[in-house]
């Protein structure tokens, strides 16, 4: 049987773990390769790099840290953060990852995940959808550029086309949830997860241990991100699996 | 010297770090000269059939790949390089591969589900592989061991015992393959952790 995946994401700006209270405060969480193999040895899934400095001075950081990663730790390592052209995408998977997550560049030019999937394969290609709810209402709409700019356009329609375009799974952040630490929007995540065949990825809001079954539960996750809560070593991924376990789901011990 | 065929696809760095970390030293090439000096071969590769097969090709890889197997040298293929030894993949029409393995690359099927929750296609993630044939490369390794997987499409060998161990996502398929100095996974050893190092670790041996 498939296991669920537990995915811990590291903000890294340069060369650095940061982790922020919503989106202000950034505070220094250590070394990303240190951590990347404190994960490892605790049993972590994956591991997703998300790059916020997006400058052209960052990229090269970030593509050090990749490789320095992948020279020590042997899991998947997914980048985001800034992936805008074909060039960048080969510049990360040349340097240890195996998926890239391509987030504002998708909506500004969709075509350029369909050129992704064919370049390097569905496998590689996740595309991150940042999405918030429509106030009073039972949907959600993509934005773009760290979550600050709306796009218009409908999270579900979204994410079916961007696996019509060929990616291979969704990295889906509640921009209502992120930072809250009250869970992940389960309605927002069920919606995606029945509306494609392709992984889901739930991101944003997780608090505690609970959220991420319900994450998988209730909302259908393959996988669930989190940051904070291991980061603060509020709990470690081993403790986060053994509580799965002992709740049914089925995880990797 | 274990020679890992670069033929532009995929990330190939993974391989190659992964046994020098267990005590090999491996080289990513792109001349077929080297494959064919290799003592023993890994083609790994991710993406699709036909453009890994066309790389292959273009590449001049296809005749010293042949050579090395039917030479009796030890080869590992892993994901795609497991799929290409096949006769024929499905995967966007159908498109021939090496032809060392009898068999078929087929899509897992349509509205697969368990526990009524829809499977979702790729199969991608962690999932235990159960022996049929155990490989000297899984020396050491627990039935139903942990193994990274990320494929849309497995293969259907005519012989089944070619069949080295099977995986249960809706179905069970084959999940590794081995015959004579043949070992192939649909799984990523350099992607599997402790485990996976320690197949990289028995095929170095090998």
């Amino acid at each position: 049987m498939l296991t669920r995946r537990i995915i811990p994401c590291l903000d890294v700006t340069g060369g650095r773990v940061v982790k922020g209270v919503q989106f202000l405060e950034l505070r220094d969480a250590g070394d990303p390769v240190e951590i990347a193999e404190l994960y490892d040895q605790q049993g972590a899934d994956e591991l997703t790099f998300l790059d916020i400095t997006a400058s052209s001075d960052g990229r090269d950081t970030m593509v050090d840290v990749v490789r320095k990663t992948a020279e020590r730790v042997f899991m998947p390592l997914t980048v985001g953060g800034g992936i805008r052209t074909v060039e960048d995408i080969r510049r990360m998977l040349n340097a240890g990852a195996d998926k890239v997550s391509i987030n504002t560049a998708a909506v500004q030019n969709p075509d350029f995940v369909r050129e992704a999937a064919e370049r390097f394969g569905s496998q590689c290609t996740v595309v991150a959808i940042d999405a918030r709810r429509v106030p009073g209402e039972a949907r959600w709409e993509v934005y773009t550029h760290g979550g600050r700019k709306p796009t218009g356009i409908d999270a579900v329609e979204w994410a079916q086309k961007m696996e019509a375009f060929g990616s291979g799974e969704i990295l889906l952040t509640s921009m209502d949830c992120d930072g809250t630490k009250d869970g992940y929007d389960i309605s927002l995540t069920r919606a995606i997860v029945d509306a494609v065949s392709i992984p889901v990825i739930a991101s944003g809001g997780v608090g505690n241990l609970e959220h991420i079954y319900d994450g998988f539960t209730k909302a259908g996750a393959s996988a669930c991100l989190a940051a904070s809560i291991f980061h603060f070593r509020e709990y470690t991924i081993g403790e986060a699996k053994e509580y799965l376990k002992a709740k049914g789901v089925a995880v990797r011990l | 010297m274990i020679a890992i065929i670069d033929y532009g696809m995929g990330n190939l760095r993974s391989v190659q770090k992964g046994f020098e970390k267990v005590g090999f030293d491996a080289v990513v090439t792109a001349d077929p000269k080297v494959v064919l000096e290799a003592e023993k071969v890994v083609l790994p590769g991710v993406g699709a059939f036909r453009d890994c097969m066309r790389n292959l090709e273009q590449g001049g890889f296809v005749e010293p790949l042949l050579k090395v197997i039917a030479d009796g040298r030890p080869f590992l293929g892993i994901c795609l390089g497991l799929q290409l030894l096949f006769t024929e993949s499905e995967e966007f029409g159908l498109h021939r591969g090496l032809g060392v393995i009898p068999g078929r690359v087929v899509r897992f099927p349509e509205g697969m589900a368990e526990n009524s929750e829809k499977l979702a296609v790729p199969h991608m993630g962690w999932n235990q592989i159960s022996f049929r044939n155990r490989a000297p490369i899984f020396a050491g390794i627990d039935e139903g061991a942990n193994v990274y997987f990320v494929h849309s499409y497995y293969v259907k060998p005519e012989d089944e015992s070619v069949v080295a161990t099977t995986t249960n996502y809706g179905i069970d398929f084959c999940s590794a393959v081995w015959k004579d100095n043949i070992v192939a996974t649909q799984f990523h050893p350099e992607k599997s952790q402790q485990i996976g190092l320690k197949i990289l670790k028995n095929f170095g041996e090998m």
